[in-house]
């Protein structure tokens, strides 16, 4: 091989080197860093992961909230109209927290199928609706059709 | 009526740009040369059209005109004239207006400060850029007409601007990164005209430089503003959530960083010109990703504005066209010719090649990161991609980049001798290795993360520090040498510095924050980092649109003595019926004391949020500085010299400037060879 060939050579592999390296490490560190969205009947049908990270989105079902007396302890149930998840979340609420209004929550499932939410979302407009609480809503309305509204 | 006159203009000086986007070109086609000629005063009709647009619509929001539907849904009468003024751009039309006329007013400056281009290329350039400006015109006017109206029934009043873009943050913030994003169209276009007149060197380099520094500069403020903003009006102390539209201005960041440092490759050795064509493109098509990801609401966020799906499907076919078009064109023109330039693999070509590279790989990063949901929606999945992804990546990339810079401001073109390169690095390993440990063990615990984040920081201030001192070297002390220095290679100094300054922030703050949710009644008080937060009273207050609760937080020193009373509210907005937290903040160039109020309770107390946040000021003050090192080095006489040259050659000789000529000549980045 000539020096110029070997060079080039040379260059090449480090090129693909360098590239599938990068590519790797970015797919990588992307799949252990995403989280799935779970509608509450997934959650009580199962189909979510225990103790991993998740998030878990629906309506917040009236008089449900329960604010603990002395701490930042709060728990309340979160709904898609055919079931329930209870949530627990320990600090200070969204301003647009509030019961009737579509949430999004990020934590894990715990073995009794309490959601142990670290970070409670609520976006900043009276009438936004998580997108992916409307489809998860839409989703369970398609699946009970029997039932009358 | 003024609404009409609105509209009116803006059709007007829509049509100004088709004849700016045809004549001119088909000028430089054919060769003639009147009708070159015309694309400078078309681009001032189009500009001074578009004012005339952006003012009819700023006066229909001072005029409290609810009948134009955009005012009825973005003001109220409530509203103080200053922010019924920036409520032009808080909502989706009012913003694509801005657009246009800061588009608009590009092309004017390109067309005013362009004397000592050739004709052929000022027609091409700003031929293109009447091109894009057709896109958003016609964008504008086909789904997102700000004047239409409510008529007959138009309202009594407005729904009034939604509370969190009540603030001046957001009078200026939007601008500013408006001006950043459109600024890169500029590069964009003199690359596409390059292009297409095949002349594709070291000129058009220097030509295209300084507009993309400005537009570099203005969209690292613009940035900055957003985070600093995020930071107090958000409620809860936040100033980077990887959030796509935070991402949609940062990819263009990212590519336009790289694309400055690529251009003084080219500019000063002629090298890298097909990549930095490429990257002129990138750096525009991820501006108007960036419009898309935002104006098309397929992504949520804060700043999503109602979706719309058509004019989401206008945006990515623009998209599709400006991606399209210009890499068909750049396929088809890129010089195929392998350039003959050689250099060695210890040459500041190749550090500014890595540079690149690296830059370029973050881009990705983040651009894989804000896409994924998107494309996981087609599959019918819904995921997020959390913090965790980004901040491993760039934990990863700007060390990396930064041991890089360090080494290679030490690099000359073509070759440099490898002692040169390595000779100081023992001194910077012994600072920098120090000082990461000293620094996190002050504050208490010696994180990993801290570690690295000092070390990289103290690495590029003493990088940059020691060559600013053996460049400033003169037989007439220090400070003479230092002034006689390039501006240009003084705003080098000082954008490098921003950074690092940007990332002794960043760490401090992501790694010795102390926050504490608490809840505390009247009287009360917490302790935090040696503070003691007393909660003494809650009070009412009426705003102007407005009704809140005011607490008073005194913050109390080991002591026990008052430092500050900070007064935290929650405010509720009489007409959306928002809630808005007003965050109390004691700001210091060394920590922020931060109280948020979360809900009230029963018994009269509160839920509250105390923070301690370390050297978060830094974090904007380092964005700051590398803006102004862009402007600086924009003002750098060079590029004034070749106008004043051309002008008057005999005026120039004898003035007191002929003299420090070839410094002032000396560029950044080649000063040292000067």
């Amino acid at each position: 091989m000539n020096p110029k060939r070997k060079q080039r050579l040379i260059i090449v592999s480090f090129l693909v080197i360098g590239v599938s390296a990068t590519v790797g490490l970015i797919m990588t560190a992307l799949s252990n860093n995403v989280n799935h969205f779970y509608n509450p009947t997934e959650v009580v049908q199962g189909a979510a992961p225990i103790d991993k990270s998740i998030r878990v989105g629906g309506m917040v079902v009236d008089g449900s909230v329960n604010r603990d007396g002395k701490s930042l302890a709060v728990a309340f149930t979160v709904t898609d109209y055919n079931n329930n998840v209870n949530v627990k979340y320990t600090g200070i609420l969204p301003d647009l927290f509030r019961e009737g209004q579509g949430i999004v929550a990020t934590g894990k499932l715990d073995a009794q199928g309490v959601f142990q939410a670290e970070e409670v979302l609520a976006k900043h407009d009276e009438k936004y609706m998580p997108p992916q609480v409307q489809r998860a809503l839409d989703k369970a309305q398609d699946a009970a059709p029997a039932q009358t509204y | 009526m003024i609404a009409e006159l609105g509209h009116f203009a803006l059709i007007l000086s829509f049509c100004f740009a088709i004849l700016l986007a045809f004549v001119p070109i088909t000028g430089a086609w054919i060769g003639d040369r009147l009708w070159m000629r015309l694309s400078r005063p078309l681009a001032g009709a189009q500009f001074l059209m578009a004012i005339v647009a952006f003012a009819a619509l700023t006066a229909s929001f001072l005029r409290d005109d609810f009948s134009v539907r955009y005012v009825a849904g973005h003001s109220n009468s409530l509203l103080p004239w200053y922010y019924k003024f920036s409520a032009v751009w808080g909502g989706h039309e009012g913003s694509l207006l801005l657009w246009a006329l800061i588009l608009t007013g590009w092309t004017a400056a390109v067309a005013k400060f362009s004397k000592q281009l050739p004709l052929e290329m000022v027609a091409r350039v700003l031929g293109v850029m009447g091109m894009i400006s057709i896109g958003f015109m016609l964008f504008i006017l086909m789904t997102s007409n700000p004047f239409l109206r409510y008529l007959p029934n138009s309202p009594q009043d407005g729904a009034d601007l939604n509370p969190l873009l009540q603030d001046f943050g957001l009078i200026v913030h939007p601008p500013m990164l408006y001006m950043g994003y459109v600024g890169f169209s500029v590069a964009f276009a003199f690359a596409v005209a390059a292009l297409m007149g095949g002349r594709l060197d070291a000129a058009w380099a220097r030509w295209s430089r300084p507009w993309t520094t400005v537009a570099w500069a203005f969209l690292t403020l613009g940035i900055a503003l957003g985070s600093w903003w995020a930071y107090y009006e958000l409620g809860w102390g936040g100033w980077w959530f990887w959030d796509p539209v935070e991402n949609a201005s940062f990819m263009p960041w990212l590519a336009g960083t790289a694309l400055i440092h690529s251009l003084a490759a080219t500019e000063k050795r002629g090298v890298f010109k097909s990549w930095t064509v490429l990257l002129a493109i990138f750096a525009f098509s991820l501006s108007l990703l960036g419009t898309f990801l935002v104006r098309s609401g397929i992504l949520t966020s804060v700043h999503a504005f109602a979706a719309d799906p058509e004019r989401g499907r206008f945006v990515l076919m623009m998209l599709g066209v400006v991606i399209g078009g210009s890499l068909l064109l750049y396929a088809l023109r890129a010089p195929v010719v392998k350039s003959r330039i050689g250099f060695s693999e210890t040459s500041r070509e190749v550090f500014l090649l890595v540079n690149n590279i690296i830059l370029v790989v973050a881009m990705l990063t983040v651009l894989i990161g804000t896409l994924a949901p998107l494309v996981a929606e087609w599959m019918d999945k819904e995921i997020s991609v959390g913090a965790p992804y980004f901040n491993l990546m760039f934990s990863l990339l700007v060390p990396l980049l930064v041991i890089v810079m360090g080494v290679g401001m030490y690099s000359h073109w073509k070759d440099t001798k490898a002692a040169q390169l390595l000779g100081p690095v023992p001194m910077f390993l012994v600072i920098s290795a120090v000082t990461s440990v000293v620094i996190p063990w002050m504050y208490g615990e010696i994180h990993l993360m801290a570690v690295i984040g000092v070390f990289i920081a103290v690495w590029l201030f003493a990088a940059t520090l020691r060559d600013a001192w053996l460049k400033s070297a003169s037989s007439q002390g220090r400070m003479r040498g230092w002034l006689r220095t390039s501006r240009s290679y003084k705003g080098m100094v000082l954008g490098h510095l921003g950074l690092a300054v940007t990332i002794v922030g960043a760490t401090m703050v992501s790694q010795y924050t102390v926050e504490r949710d608490v809840r505390l009644a009247p009287g009360q008080s917490v302790e935090l980092s040696g503070f003691t937060f007393r909660f003494d009273e809650e009070t009412q207050r009426r705003g102007p649109n407005f009704i809140g609760d005011r607490a008073t937080v005194s913050i109390l020193d080991s002591d026990g003595d008052v430092l500050h009373v900070l007064h935290p509210e929650k405010r509720r907005y009489q007409v959306s019926g928002n809630i808005m937290t007003e965050a109390g903040i004691d700001p210091g160039l060394f920590r922020d004391l931060y109280v948020s109020l979360g809900e009230s309770l029963e018994d009269e107390s509160w839920t509250m949020r105390v923070q301690y946040k370390p050297f978060v000021r830094w974090l904007w003050l380092g964005g700051v500085f590398m803006a102004w090192g862009g402007f600086l080095a924009v003002a750098d006489r060079r590029y004034r010299i070749k106008l004043k040259r051309k002008l008057s050659t005999a005026e120039a000789m004898d003035s007191s400037d002929a003299q420090a000529q070839p410094r002032g000549d000396a560029d950044a980045l080649g000063g040292r060879q000067a």
